[in-house]
């Protein structure tokens, strides 16, 4: 990648562009399950500002977003649900699952819930907490986007 | 025009939607916009903490029934801890009683905040919700400072609380009261004159106070309505007889007057919270003298060999409840709620059963939908506050 | 209000029943009541101007399994006007666990009676709704009965089945089209 001297041009690979144009600009489908929803929201909202890192919107479709952020318990009842908004997002398509719950069933070890949603859906990070502050999710976020810029096109 | 099929549309608003609160999935049948039938499905985020409790010690269900319903923890905690000091006879130190009454009443204000924001923005008004979680953000500071933890501290425990108050406790709830009427009176600005939100709240989703009583709403909803009962007033619990607090009211049971009761409450809160502080020492008792349940303090775990077996025998098989059950109602952020706790003589419990207000609120949801508008339906679901957490359990 | 007194009240109005008080360790007058004449009873807790308790706090039951009777049905409710609570028991043998619905005199009770359906297989003559209310509506047990286990190995189901058949999924967009000019 290179900046020419006094001509205002960017030599770069399409890889990379499409690399940082798919990092810059996650944004997240409303997945708030149970409590880690709570501070998802404190996350979007002013003190921890997600905006800054690209997600600028929770979009309420999943067939307009990148990512689903799994926050929360997911009970059997609900594994449905969760599997098909997965399948309604378009690729390239990432998961977080958010918390403790989520991750591996948290501190419910129980017939009610899914002992962690990668049982159901492809998870690209996981953030441990319960809930996980918000500055763990957003570093959760930050280490996404190190690995969409490490993604291969073809 | 003879065959003009008409139909009603039957939309799901599925579990997982932007203004549901959390999982509900709402079968609405429509006719245009006008809402003809509406069924509620709850379920989607059952977590068996209810049988979960059965296999754990009574200090160690303290953590579980916070997570019940989230957005009111610490009034969980406390609820469920009278209970069971109810059972075990114990008097808690009166220093106690006025810390947890101090962050019951920090924890409606949280609560009541959180409902403020999500309301305000699916209302419209979404610059609100960033007000709202700022202060908020103040609240979790302070719970932070308690015991490290931003939405579930556990800090209160059976028999009182986990260790005595930090240092600049004080003043950090001093600072926050101040600051906060000031804020409370700009969020009414935006909105309690506001002729939209007005023409969006006035007259829609309206219960009469019978019907309330009947569906077993109290709290802020039936006090809206003109139930007026607040177990505060009616069954005082921690001391709340001595303090001076009025509860809001009001009658005509639309989304518009929940939203009045509960900022007046979040104004009273705020004069309980004062009265309160005034009365908590900086420091001093934390918890009941009782050797079988109270740990002792880590210094003398490490230089004395009785308070290491005191502080053994506590963590790894708990304190004994004699059997019998109890269920001491506490008013919380949304209504009347308490654990019904049934106790065999053992370390674990053998039954808790919560009294989830907003399983009845949700089962209430369909009159107040019924007739209205689509663009109602969001209103009304955001007016009675429902946690789905408490809904399922 | 006492045991006695409130079941004084309650022989008055429905003179068979045979009322029993149990003590109680915190505000709740506790008794005992037997489960044919629990529509009435009911009423008249509801309805005589002693006791008013117009306010149904909870549903609920509690298992003591391997114990019998096994299950007792507990109702809490409060008497806003005379500031009185009571808790109204029902012992139920595990084998015959029914009871007359509540729904007529407390409308609340609903989806309440519906919980404790779903949670411990107790069944309510008469209810307008009997379906569960938290589990899948498939589900199979009773999952708070002490003899059900807390943890279970089970993948859990990623898809519903749809609810039509092709044919009539493909009749209706036939119709749709058909009508559409």
């Amino acid at each position: 990648m290179g900046l020419e001297a006094d001509i205002p041009v960017l030599t770069t690979t399409v890889e990379k562009m499409v690399q940082w144009a798919r990092r810059s600009s996650i944004w997240p489908v409303t997945f708030g399950l149970a409590c880690c929803a709570i501070e998802m929201m404190a996350m979007s909202c002013s003190r921890y500002d997600i905006a800054r890192f690209g997600a600028e919107v929770f979009r309420g479709s999943p067939r307009q977003s990148d990512l689903m952020i799994v926050a929360g318990r997911l009970s059997r009842k609900m594994a449905p649900a969760l599997r098909r908004i997965y399948d309604q997002m378009p690729e390239p398509k990432w998961v977080i699952s958010m918390g403790a719950c989520a991750s591996i069933g948290g501190v419910f070890d129980n017939y009610a819930l899914v002992q962690g949603v990668d049982q159901i859906v492809p998870v690209d990070v996981y953030v441990p907490g319960c809930p996980p502050r918000p500055e763990s999710l957003i570093y959760g976020i930050v280490q996404l986007q190190r690995k969409i810029s490490q993604q291969k096109l073809a | 025009m003879a065959d003009l099929r008409t139909e009603t549309i039957t939309v799901n608003m599925g579990p997982q939607h932007p203004s549901t609160h959390g999982v509900l999935r709402l079968v609405l049948e429509l006719d245009g916009e006008t809402v003809r039938s509406a069924s509620p499905t709850i379920g989607y985020l059952h977590t068996g903490i209810e049988k979960t409790a059965e296999q754990k010690k009574w200090q160690q269900v303290i953590p579980l029934v916070e997570r019940m319903d989230y957005l009111s923890a610490q009034s969980n905690s406390m609820a469920f801890c009278l209970s069971v000091e109810k059972l075990l006879a114990l008097e808690v130190p009166e220093r106690v009683q006025n810390i947890r009454l101090l962050i019951a009443e920090l924890q409606r204000i949280n609560s009541h905040l959180v409902w403020l924001g999500t309301h305000g923005m699916e209302v419209g008004a979404v610059s609100v919700m960033l007000y709202c979680f700022r202060e908020r953000e103040l609240l979790l500071n302070i719970n932070e400072m308690l015991a490290g933890f931003r939405m579930f501290p556990s800090y209160m425990r059976v028999g009182g609380l986990r260790e005595d108050l930090p240092r600049g406790f004080h003043a950090a709830v001093l600072a926050f009261l101040d600051r906060f009427v000031e804020k409370l009176d700009e969020y009414e600005d935006l909105l309690t004159k506001n002729e939209i939100y007005i023409e969006r709240t006035r007259g829609v989703g309206r219960i009469s106070a019978e019907r309330a009583l009947a569906c077993g709403l109290v709290g802020p909803i039936g006090r809206a309505a003109g139930v007026n009962y607040d177990v505060r007033k009616a069954f005082p619990y921690l001391g709340y007889e001595t303090y001076e607090f009025d509860v809001p009211t009001r009658t005509d049971g639309d989304v518009y007057s929940r939203y009045l009761v509960r900022v007046a409450e979040m104004r009273e809160s705020t004069k309980i919270c004062r009265q309160a502080l005034k009365r908590i020492a900086p420091t001093g008792d934390y918890a009941v003298r009782d050797p079988r349940i109270t740990p002792p303090p880590k210094d003398r775990v490490y230089t004395e060999m009785e308070s290491l077996i005191q502080h053994f025998l506590i963590y790894s098989q708990g304190f004994t409840v004699p059997a019998g059950e109890a269920y001491v109602p506490v008013e919380g952020p949304r209504g009347e709620q308490g654990f019904y706790i049934v106790a065999d003589g053992t370390n674990r419990p053998w039954r808790v059963k919560s009294r989830a207000p907003s399983l009845l609120a949700c089962q209430a949801l369909e009159q107040m939908i019924v007739g209205g508008l689509i663009a109602d339906v969001i209103a009304v679901i955001g007016s009675i506050d429902v946690v789905m957490g408490d809904v399922d359990r | 209000m006492d045991a006695t007194t409130l079941i004084a009240s309650l022989e008055e109005a429905v003179p068979s029943a045979a009322c029993e008080p149990a003590p109680s360790a915190d505000l709740h007058t506790t008794v005992f009541v037997p489960s044919e004449h629990l529509a009435a009873i009911a009423e008249a807790l509801r309805d005589r101007a002693d006791l008013r308790f117009a306010l149904l706090a909870d549903v609920t039951a509690v298992d003591f399994h391997p114990r019998e009777p096994r299950f007792e049905l507990v109702y809490h409710l409060v008497s806003i006007e005379h500031r009185h609570r009571a808790r109204v028991k029902v012992r139920l043998q595990g084998d015959a666990a029914h009871v007359p619905t509540l729904v007529g005199v407390w409308p609340a009770a609903n989806w309440l009676e519906r919980e404790v359906w779903d949670m411990f297989g107790i069944a309510f003559d008469g209810h307008p709704d009997p379906r569960r209310l938290l589990m899948p509506e498939d589900w199979d047990g009773f999952p708070l009965r002490k003899d059900y286990p807390v943890q279970i190995r089970k993948t859990p189901t990623a898809s519903e089945p749809l609810q039509l058949t092709e044919a009539e999924f493909r009749a209706n967009v036939e119709r749709d089209r058909l009508t559409r000019r």
